[in-house]
């Protein structure tokens, strides 16, 4: 992984003070949030839908050994190649191996997380392959040399004219030389610089929405039709993709690709749904001589043993990004790795390690929207918390919030002190604010007051009000 | 190769370790029961194949019969100010072509710019059209050319998706290398999330509904 070289303090300060990138997420999670909602509207089976997805993801993880075995069968039968990979240094070695063999010098992508971490792009570029992201807003982030900001739509945080100007910069060599200002020009222009590519690419590396085991297949979604010109138009297709993707037959794929969409983008169903089996067939005239996938462990395995197992059943449509309110404030790059939002607070720290993305599960309000959008219904803010717990029993969490909770662990053991105390400080808290709604300064607290007002409390804590109200009642 | 050998015994004996397990699970996998619900729907499933293609941006025309896809073939082209040259799945070469239009049987190369294909079934339920790829049937046909034309016949329209694996399996062909479900146009939103119709794929889907 790339080590941030900042804090997520200071991504955070950053993002906020952002003007641009304000404007940028205010427009775009609005949109998903509403198109979403009508989606959900619209079909009646939603709730029935995510409980079978879950119940789905639940079997074959409790048999994903038997599943992968199954699957790796299936391909093999069908003429493809399956490769284990239990870490990302293996999964990258594994896809530079099968370029060195067909001797690629060209490299053409579709949009694949999971190449994202594992940090593929320069892993081919150190190798000299020139590796081509053809997904337009990947392809836009590559020029710019900036990560993903959203798992779905990666270059959520640019506005149109900077992609202008990227594309000022990137294509004039090419013969572009007019500066473009309208969306449908830029996407004209992407598509013309891309379809060169296609055509020459020695390798074609798209990811796999979903894995199976019933046929061999790797399922991808897209509405670019860019997946589909990559792995039909280059010599070698390589899939690569998380052993937690499979899923057992046609049928239940179907179960989830009615959710993805909906929960994605809010669109009914995404324009082009593709299922990949094998390589050309004799007598085909057209796709990939080689189909192989790259199954990706990299702490996979690890996770279906313990509290976060249900993380696995993440299908990756970003709505639990988009339904955040810590992510729509600062968007991804603040998050400091390739998954950002609820997702990525969890699964950042599972697989860099708990001790290098402190901030990560505490930078959020437990507000539980993720959780009830979640098409397989991820109990993220609880994954959180136990991350929080985590951290805590590890001695990560620093000394101020250690020694803040085991206060606060001693007196909520001891009742009557507790009410005491509480008396004494809501009535002190309540004299000084002699009046005042609210409490701009206090004491001891300027940190904590600097960015926000505290409510001053009005004489009485909630307990005196509640005996008073219990005994003015019959 | 023998670091994926490596890397395959790692994965397993790690999940299996998670699972509380050391080796294969001795049990016989029983399936999961029951299947995933499928959106109800009312009405005739043609028309409503029809009003979600047209929905996801989608063209189309009614013919009678097979006999009328060349003429419809050559006014689309001369309506969108197409090439007359058109590179044709190889399934539909018993078509009568006008002699107006070139017609040519192979996979689909940069240059061309309208293909015409035939499909293995149309989904009501969100609308799509389904091709098998197969020495008739090259995939590229689908995405290369800036006009994909479909020919659909109102019989092969299915109510759910679950009922194209089904009349595959009916059907005994092996799976084939692509199975390409397509609804609609190419599109994007990358930027500025304004949907722009044409990024990658065809700029347009125009689908021919044969009657019966």
């Amino acid at each position: 992984m790339h080590a941030p070289t900042s804090t997520f303090p200071q991504r955070v300060s950053i993002a906020i003070h952002d003007k641009r990138l304000q404007a940028a997420l205010d427009h775009a999670s609005g949109g998903f949030v509403t198109k979403r909602a009508a989606q959900v509207a619209a079909l009646p089976e939603f709730e029935a839908l995510r409980e079978r997805a879950r119940s789905v993801k639940e079997h074959v993880l409790a048999h994903l050994d038997t599943y992968l075995l199954r699957y790796e069968e299936q391909v093999t039968r069908q003429g493809g190649h399956v490769h284990w990979a239990s870490t990302a240094e293996e999964a990258r070695e594994i896809v530079l191996g099968i370029c060195r063999k067909v001797n690629a010098k060209t490299v053409t992508k579709g949009k694949s997380m999971v190449s994202e971490e594992i940090g593929l792009n320069d892993a081919l570029e150190a190798a000299g392959c020139e590796v081509i992201e053809t997904d337009l807003g990947e392809y836009i982030i590559q020029l710019a040399h900036e990560p993903p900001s959203h798992i779905i739509v990666p270059a959520v945080h640019k506005t149109r004219a900077q992609v202008g100007d990227l594309f000022d910069e990137h294509h004039r060599p090419l013969g572009y030389t007019k500066h473009l200002t309208e969306v449908s020009e830029m996407v004209n222009e992407a598509r013309q610089v891309l379809r060169g590519h296609y055509f020459r690419a020695d390798v074609g590396i798209t990811g796999g929405n979903f894995l199976i085991a019933e046929t061999g297949s790797s399922i991808i979604v897209t509405n670019e039709g860019n997946g589909d010109l990559t792995q039909t138009l280059a010599r070698v297709h390589i899939v690569t993709s998380g052993i937690e993707r499979v899923v057992p037959t046609l049928d239940d794929a179907v179960t989830f690709l009615r959710l993805l969409a909906r929960s994605a983008t809010g669109q009914e169903t995404e324009t082009y749904t593709t299922v990949s089996t094998g390589p050309r067939r004799a007598g085909d005239l057209d796709g990939p001589q080689e189909y192989h996938v790259v199954l990706v462990d990299n702490g996979r395995s690890k996770m279906l043993g313990g509290p976060f197992r249900e993380m696995l059943r993440c299908i990756r449509c970003g709505a639990c990004l988009n339904h955040c309110p810590v992510y729509t404030s600062i968007g991804g790059h603040a998050y400091g790795w390739v998954y950002p939002g609820p997702m990525g607070s969890v699964l950042t720290p599972l697989i860099n390690g708990i001790d290098k993305a402190y901030d990560l599960p505490n930078a959020c309000t437990l507000n539980g929207r993720c959780q009830t959008v979640c098409p397989v219904k991820i109990p993220l803010p609880g994954l959180l918390r136990e991350l929080r717990r985590q951290q805590f029993e590890g001695g990560l969490t620093p000394a101020p919030i250690r020694f803040g909770l085991k206060a606060w662990a001693f007196l909520a053991r001891r009742p009557r002190l507790y009410h005491f105390k509480m008396r004494i400080g809501i009535a002190l808290l309540s004299r000084f604010a002699r009046g005042r709604a609210a409490l701009t300064w206090l004491p001891l607290a300027g940190g904590w007051t600097d960015t926000r007002d505290l409510p001053a409390p009005q004489g009485r804590t909630f307990q005196q009000a509640w005996s008073a109200r219990k005994g003015a009642r019959p | 190769m023998t670091s994926a050998g490596t890397g395959r015994d790692q994965v397993l004996a790690s999940i299996r370790q998670s699972l509380g397990r050391t080796g294969p699970d001795a049990r016989t996998l029983v399936p999961l029961a029951g299947t995933g619900p499928r959106p109800s729907f009312d009405g005739d499933p043609v028309e409503r194949f029809v009003a979600k293609m047209l929905e996801k941006s989608a063209t189309l025309v009614r013919i009678a019969s097979l006999a009328d896809v060349g003429p419809a073939v050559a006014r689309f082209v001369a309506s969108v100010g197409a090439g007359r040259s058109l590179c044709v799945s190889n399934a539909l070469a018993a078509i009568a072509w006008p002699a107006e239009l070139e017609i040519e049987h192979r996979a689909a190369v940069r240059a061309d710019e309208t293909s015409v294909t035939p499909c293995f079934a149309a989904v009501a339920e969100s609308g799509g059209i389904v091709t098998l790829s197969g020495p008739d049937t090259p995939s590229t046909l689908n995405f290369v050319p800036d006009n994909h034309i479909v020919v659909v016949h109102a019989s092969q329209v299915v109510r759910h998706f679950e009922d194209i694996w089904t009349q595959w399996r009916a059907s005994g062909r092996p799976m084939p290398r692509t199975v390409n479900i397509i609804s609609g146009p190419s599109r994007t939103a990358d930027i500025e999330q304004t949907i722009q119709l044409g990024a990658h794929g065809p700029r347009r889907l125009h689908l021919l509904l044969v009657a019966g």
